[in-house]
C-alpha cells in the first residue's frame, strides 16, 4: 500500500495528467448535464436556507413553492438572537422560549479554538518526538497510538462522559474539550509523517549554528510544516464546530451549550401551530455559515490536500 | 486499522543507518528529558482519554453500573439479555438496512462524481463546491432536509404534487424513513468520499488511457478495465473508512425522528444513547458498545481480505 502513503504528496504535486479527452460529443455533454445535476442537488438546500430564513412563516405556510424569499423578514434572526419580545415571537410563529444563539455562537468558538489549539500544538510536539527525538520505547509507544486509530471515536463516549462526570466538568466548556484537547492519533500520525520527510540538514545546520532542540522545533520544523498544519487546523476546527453527540452528552445548560446542542434544543421546541421554519433556518444559517466562510478562506489548499493521508 | 497499515511504513529501518552520525549528538544533549516533556500532553491524553475509556468501556459492559452507585459485577448478565433482548436485534437490523443504502448509494454516487470530474475538469471550484455539505453538522443537514422533505410544506412535496402524485410522508413513515435519512447522508457526505476517490484516479497514470484508447476502448469499458481495477485499493480504503463511520449514525437520526416511528429508525447508537441517559442502564449500553465494536472490527477484517486492500495492480 505504499501508492497510497505517497499519494498526498502526488496530488499538491500533480502527477503526469491523463490529457483530457475529447470524449464523443453526445457522451460528454450528458456528462455535463450529470455534473450540473449534482451540483444543483448539493446547493440547493444552502439556498432553501437562506431563502426560508428571510420568509415569515405565515408566508411559508400560504406559498410554500415559492422559489424566492416571500413577504421578506429578518425576524427569523430576530428571534434566533432573542430580540424579540415572547409577544412579538409568538405572533410570528415562534415559540417564544429564550434563545440566544450569541451565547451559543460564543461557546462554539470556544470550544472549537481551545481543541484546536491545544489539539495541533501537543499532537505536533508528539509528531517531532516520534519523528526526531531518540527515546527508549519510542516505536512503542508510537505503536501504541496507531492502536488507537483502531478505536472509533464512539466506543470511548460512554465511558469518557463518567469520567467527565468523576472530574465534575459536566455542563461546561472544559468537559466538552477535554477529550480531544490533548491529541488525536490521526493528528499525530499525519503530522510525524510529515516531520520525518523534512531533509535532515535542515536539523544539523540549525544544530551546528548552535540552536536548541525546543528552538530547533518553534523556529525551523514548524513553521515549515505550516502548509499541513494550516490544513489540519481548519479540518479539526470544523470537526470540532460541527460535533454534536459528545457535546449533547455533557451539555445540560445554557452555560455550555453549543451551536449544534442548540439547533436540536430549538427544533425540539415545536410551538403548537406548527415549527418555526423561518425562525429554525435563520439559526441553521448562524451555525453552518462561520465554516462555510472558513472553508471559502483555504477552499484550495484543503481541496488540494484530501489525498490518502488525509483519511479522517 | 487499514490507515495503521496503509501509511506507517517500516519503522525506522531505513533511517536509522542514516542518522548514526547524528545520533551521537543527539545523545549527547539527552534528548530523553526532552523527548518526555514533547511527549508529555499526547501520551497523558491518550492515556486517560482514550485507552483508559477503551478499558472501562469493556469492563463496564460486565457490570450494573447506574451512574449513581458504583458499577456492580454482573458477569455475562448483559451479555444474555443483549441476545434475548427483541429491540436489540431490531435496531441492528436498522442499522444496517441503513448502512446498506447509505454506502451503496454513496459509493456509486461518489465514485460517478470522481470519474466526471477526471475526465472533465479539474477544476477546484467545482471540488470546493461538492464538498460544501460535508462542512455543515449532521445537526443542519438533518434539519435543513426535514423541512425539505416536509410532508405538508416542504419543497420536495411540492414538487411531487406539482407532477399530480401524492405527498409522500418521508420522515414519518416507516418504510420510508431509513432510505431518507441514509440519503441525507449521503448529501452530506458524498463529496468528501469522491475526492478520495478523485486523489485515487490522480495516481493512476495517464497514459495507461491512452495506451487504451489506442486500442479503441470506450469510455464505458476503460471504466471497467482501467479506472475501476486500478483503484480498487483505494476503494477498499474508503470503503472500510465509510462502513465504520455509517455504522455510527446517530445524529441525523436524532434530530429527524428521534427513532420513531415505531422504533423504525431506532438505530443501535441511538439506543444505546437512550438506555444509557434514558434508563441510566449504563452496564447494557456499555455491553452493545463492545457488540458494536466487534461488528465493526469483523467487518474491517473481512473486508480488508476480499479487497486485498493491501495490494495495488500499478505496482
Amino acid at each position: 500500500m505504499a501508492t497510497v502513503t505517497t499519494t498526498s504528496t502526488a496530488t499538491t504535486a500533480a502527477p503526469p495528467r491523463p490529457r483530457a479527452r475529447r470524449l464523443p460529443s453526445p457522451g460528454r455533454v450528458l456528462a455535463w448535464a450529470v455534473m450540473i445535476a449534482i451540483v444543483v442537488i448539493t446547493l440547493l438546500p444552502f439556498y432553501w436556507i437562506l431563502r426560508t430564513a428571510l420568509s415569515s412563516n405565515a408566508a411559508l405556510t400560504a406559498n410554500p413553492s415559492a422559489p424566492l424569499p416571500t413577504d421578506v423578514t429578518t425576524g427569523g434572526f430576530a428571534r434566533v438572537f432573542g430580540l424579540q419580545s415572547t409577544k412579538e415571537a409568538l405572533a410570528q410563529g415562534g415559540s417564544g422560549s429564550s434563545i440566544d444563539f450569541w451565547r451559543y455562537l460564543l461557546n462554539s468558538v470556544f470550544v472549537s479554538t481551545l481543541i484546536t489549539v491545544c489539539q495541533l500544538l501537543f499532537s505536533a510536539m508528539a509528531a517531532y518526538a516520534f519523528a526526531r527525538l531518540r527515546w527508549p520505547g519510542r516505536d512503542r509507544v508510537f505503536g501504541l497510538f496507531l492502536a488507537g486509530l483502531m478505536v472509533p471515536a464512539i466506543f470511548t463516549l460512554l465511558p469518557n462522559f463518567v469520567l467527565v462526570k468523576e472530574l465534575g466538568l459536566i455542563d461546561s466548556l472544559w468537559g466538552i474539550a477535554l477529550p480531544t484537547l490533548f491529541m488525536t492519533p490521526f493528528a499525530v500520525f499525519f503530522l510525524r509523517q510529515f516531520f520525518r520527510n523534512v531533509p535532515r540538514e535542515v536539523e544539523e545546520a540549525a544544530l551546528l549554528d548552535g540552536a536548541g532542540k525546543v528552538r530547533i522545533f518553534f523556529r525551523v520544523l514548524l513553521p515549515m510544516a505550516s502548509t499541513p498544519v494550516t490544513t489540519l487546523a481548519v479540518l479539526t476546527y470544523i470537526t470540532a464546530w460541527n460535533d454534536y453527540f459528545w457535546p449533547l452528552m455533557v451539555s445540560s445548560s445554557d452555560s455550555s451549550r453549543v451551536l449544534t446542542v442548540a439547533l436540536s434544543v430549538f427544533r425540539s421546541q415545536t410551538p403548537q401551530a406548527g415549527t418555526d421554519w423561518s425562525g429554525l433556518m435563520a439559526a441553521t444559517l448562524v451555525a453552518a455559515l462561520p465554516m462555510l466562510l472558513l472553508f471559502g478562506a483555504f477552499a484550495r489548499r484543503i481541496v488540494n490536500s484530501i489525498g490518502f493521508t488525509g483519511i479522517k | 486499522m487499514t490507515v495503521t497499515s496503509t501509511a506507517s511504513p517500516p519503522l525506522s529501518t531505513a533511517k536509522s543507518a542514516v542518522t548514526r552520525p547524528l545520533r551521537r549528538i543527539t545523545r549527547h544533549r539527552g534528548d530523553g528529558a526532552l523527548a518526555a516533556v514533547f511527549i508529555a500532553p499526547a501520551l497523558l491524553g491518550f492515556l486517560v482519554f482514550l485507552l483508559w475509556p477503551t478499558l472501562r468501556g469493556i469492563y463496564l459492559s460486565f457490570t450494573q453500573f447506574n451512574l449513581l452507585t458504583p458499577p456492580r459485577w454482573a458477569g455475562l448478565d448483559n451479555y444474555v439479555r443483549m441476545v434475548n433482548d427483541p429491540v436489540f436485534w431490531e435496531s441492528l437490523a436498522v442499522t444496517v438496512e441503513y448502512v446498506v443504502i447509505n454506502i451503496g448509494v454513496q459509493t456509486m454516487a461518489a465514485l460517478a462524481v470522481a470519474v466526471l470530474m477526471q475526465r472533465l475538469t479539474r477544476s477546484a471550484l467545482l471540488r470546493s463546491v461538492v464538498l460544501a455539505p460535508y462542512l455543515v453538522s449532521n445537526v443542519v443537514a438533518g434539519i435543513v432536509w426535514l423541512w425539505m422533505l416536509d410532508t405538508q410544506l416542504g419543497i420536495g412535496n411540492q414538487i411531487i404534487g406539482a407532477f399530480g402524485f401524492e405527498h409522500i410522508p418521508f420522515l414519518t413513515d416507516e418504510a420510508w424513513a431509513i432510505p431518507t435519512i441514509a440519503l441525507i447522508n449521503v448529501w452530506r457526505h458524498v463529496g468528501y468520499t469522491a475526492l478520495l476517490l478523485f486523489a485515487g484516479l490522480q495516481a493512476i497514470p495517464g497514459d495507461v488511457y491512452e495506451a487504451a484508447k489506442v486500442d479503441g476502448a470506450s469510455e464505458w469499458r476503460m471504466f471497467w478495465r482501467v479506472t475501476l481495477p486500478l483503484l480498487r485499493p483505494v476503494l477498499a480504503v474508503v470503503l472500510i473508512m465509510t462502513v465504520i463511520g455509517s455504522f455510527q449514525v446517530f445524529d441525523t437520526v436524532a434530530v429527524t425522528t428521534l427513532g420513531g416511528p415505531a422504533n423504525a429508525t431506532n438505530v443501535l447508537q441511538l439506543y444505546i444513547y437512550n438506555s444509557a441517559f434514558g434508563r441510566f442502564q449504563f452496564g447494557y449500553a456499555s455491553a452493545m458498545s463492545v457488540a458494536l465494536l466487534a461488528v465493526l472490527s469483523v467487518i474491517t477484517v473481512i473486508q480488508y481480505r476480499m479487497t486485498r486492500a493491501g495490494h495495488t495492480d500499478l505496482g
